[in-house]
């Protein structure tokens, strides 16, 4: 059986980044990938998907965006080239084609099973992903039958295909459920094939693409939002389960919030809240989801005003003033109901989120490894259930930015000092 | 905004114990299943009177420290003897209540200090609908407006963002916003 001091589970960004830090510290490890290098960004993403986030804001340990538009955003085919080039530069030892089936434990460590070979390992840190697969809310259950469904993004194993582009549609009317950057995406685009689009808004973030000439993540890095820690956030359960924010990577940099889309034509709803009869039941909170969002975009962008008239302010000398936060625009009536077999709608998308998939943790049997919602208990990525195991890659896992390309690098340095202290044992 | 030497906030919420709360809650979500009871007493015409006193909680029986009780009827509009406010006025009695116990909450969580809070609730009724005169106009409220007047030592965003946030943890803003399933039996 090979063994290895340390295994590594997924060669996305974040598996890759604790490569490299476990290479620079002489840690002999493999990094186990399923498919190959960025497996997520070859096959579980919509057609037009770019990154959210500017390429300058994809840096790695030791690698960083080296083309001409450091401002632009990358595709997903540049994503995958670009971890695969990070994964080529680290000379990452990346055993591709290879499913863990299963993490054991032994009395020294764990051992590995795959569909291939079966590893030991003293450590093992799981990067499968935050955003594997896509999460059904129960009322999808209740949906009459008839229509045709979507997943915004994942790997389709609820038996729903994942949404490819406007043309993989029926015509007719289309559903979105859900306002998070997949959500609003999707729906600008399918709007724009000639489809009409209800979308169906709970709570969400709203984030204008740049503020005061610059790139509203700029922002967030510079004035160290995205650095927010774990262990000081002051309500971190609800931290770590916001919708993703409002955005899209466009040439054009442009805002895409609740406002672009009511003039593209999308019809706005509340939420989802239940289907009865085959009438979807909308809830009545859609004014106030707005004014939240409105009001807590307000606040961020004073974050910004304060740090650039203090801390930031040489970043920021060059730069025009703020411009106001445009009110969510709804009408004057918002329907409560729509009726889902009267043939206005005929495909719904579900933007609804994903969760990793780590179900082959799941042989490390009776430790107390789960939260009541069925999520990995950590500390900051640490398993303190199964010391020697850790997590990368989850929202908020030690920081704001812990999801982000950009967040791996601190994220696995922290992860990998940790596990090096382990290994060495108690001082 | 007033500053004083003593930042001490106190809207006469024990926040610090709500706070504990959520978190033993969170790891014992049983004792966080609740039962609310009223009962309701026929007295004459449309007049009947409602009782609260005990209820379900943290995993067993709780009791308020007293009876509390609460007279509905109809008014002489209705040709009705008007000895209570009108279920539905008792409806919005419950929305005002609630959205105000939120911002007082959020108010002594985000250090702000009240001075005053005072919400109007008017709700929208075409009664055709409960008087069977067109079956095609619902029963219920056909919109429920909130005005409040608070005065607070905040800016207007902070008292909106207050106010926003009463209603995001309001559970009956939630309950007239979103479907409840409602069973009626009789023995």
């Amino acid at each position: 059986m090979p063994q290895v001091t340390s295994v590594v589970i997924g060669a996305g960004h974040s598996g890759l980044a604790v490569s490299k830090h476990l290479t620079d510290r002489g840690i002999d490890h493999v990094v186990l990938e399923r498919a190959e290098v960025a497996n997520s960004w070859r096959t579980q993403r919509w057609d037009s998907l770019r990154l959210l986030t500017p390429n300058w804001l994809s840096r790695l340990p030791g690698y960083s965006y080296r083309g001409d538009d450091p401002d632009g955003y990358m595709t997903a085919a540049e994503v995958t080239a670009y971890i695969e080039g990070y994964a080529k530069e680290i000379a990452a030892p990346v055993r591709a084609g290879t499913t863990v089936t299963a993490v054991r434990r032994t009395d020294d460590g764990y051992v590995v099973e795959t569909d291939q070979d079966t590893w030991r390992a003293r450590t093992v840190v799981v990067a499968a992903g935050g955003a594997t697969v896509p999460s059904l809310p129960d009322v999808f259950e209740a949906v009459p039958d008839g229509l045709e469904h979507r997943v915004a993004a994942g790997s389709g194993e609820e038996g729903v295909p994942a949404y490819r582009n406007p043309d993989d549609l029926p015509e007719g009317g289309v559903l979105v459920v859900g306002p998070s950057a997949s959500g609003i995406q999707i729906a600008h685009e399918v709007q724009a094939s000639g489809r009409q689009v209800t979308l169906a808004v709970g709570e969400h973030v709203r984030m204008p693409r740049t503020y005061r000439g610059k790139d509203v993540l700029w922002w967030m890095d510079a004035a160290g939002v995205f650095d927010d820690r774990y262990d000081e956030v002051p309500d971190l359960a609800r931290a770590r389960v916001l919708p993703s924010m409002q955005l899209v990577g466009t040439p054009e940099r442009i805002t895409l919030d609740l406002n672009a889309l009511t003039r593209a034509g999308v019809r706005l709803v509340g939420r989802l809240a239940g289907v009865r009869d085959g009438v979807a039941q909308l809830s009545g909170s859609l004014s106030n989801v707005v004014t939240l969002a409105d009001l807590k975009v307000k606040r961020l962008l004073r974050t910004f005003d304060e740090w650039a008239e203090t801390d930031g302010a040489e970043l920021t000398k060059d730069l025009p003033p703020g411009e106001p936060v445009e009110p969510t625009m709804l009408p004057e009536s918002v329907p409560l109901e729509l009726d889902l077999r009267s043939g206005e709608i005929r495909t719904i998308v579900w933007a609804t989120g994903l969760k990793p998939d780590l179900g082959f943790l799941t042989a490390l049997g009776d430790l107390p490894l789960w939260d009541r919602k069925g999520r990995i208990r950590h500390d900051g990525g640490v398993v303190t259930a199964s010391p020697g195991l850790y997590v990368i890659g989850l929202p908020f896992l030690r920081r704001r930015k812990s999801t982000l390309i950009d967040g791996a690098a601190a994220d696995a340095d922290d992860i990998v000092t940790h596990l090096a202290g382990y290994l060495a044992g108690p001082a | 905004m007033t500053s004083t030497e003593t930042p001490t906030v106190d809207n006469g919420v024990n926040v610090g114990a709500l706070l504990d709360a959520r978190k033993a809650l969170a790891d014992a979500p049983e004792a966080a299943q609740f039962q609310w009871r009223a009962e309701t007493e026929w007295i004459k015409g449309t007049h009947s009177r409602g009782t609260v006193r005990t209820f379900r909680g943290l995993g067993a029986e709780q009791e308020h420290v007293s009876t509390f009780t609460f007279d509905a009827d109809h008014p002489e509009q209705f040709a009705a003897e008007d000895q209570g406010a009108t279920p539905v006025e008792i409806v919005l009695v419950g929305l005002g209540a609630c959205l105000t116990a939120g911002i007082a909450s959020v108010a002594q969580l985000r250090n702000i200090q009240l001075r005053s809070v005072k919400a109007t609730v008017t709700g929208e009724h075409d009664i055709l609908g409960i008087l069977g005169g067109d079956p095609e106009v619902p029963n219920r409220f056909t919109s429920i407006k909130v005005h409040f007047d608070v005065d607070a030592d905040a800016t207007p965003d902070e008292i909106a963002a207050l106010v926003a946030q009463s209603q995001k943890r309001s559970a009956v803003y939630d309950t007239l916003t979103n479907p409840v399933p409602v069973s009626v039996d009789v023995n």
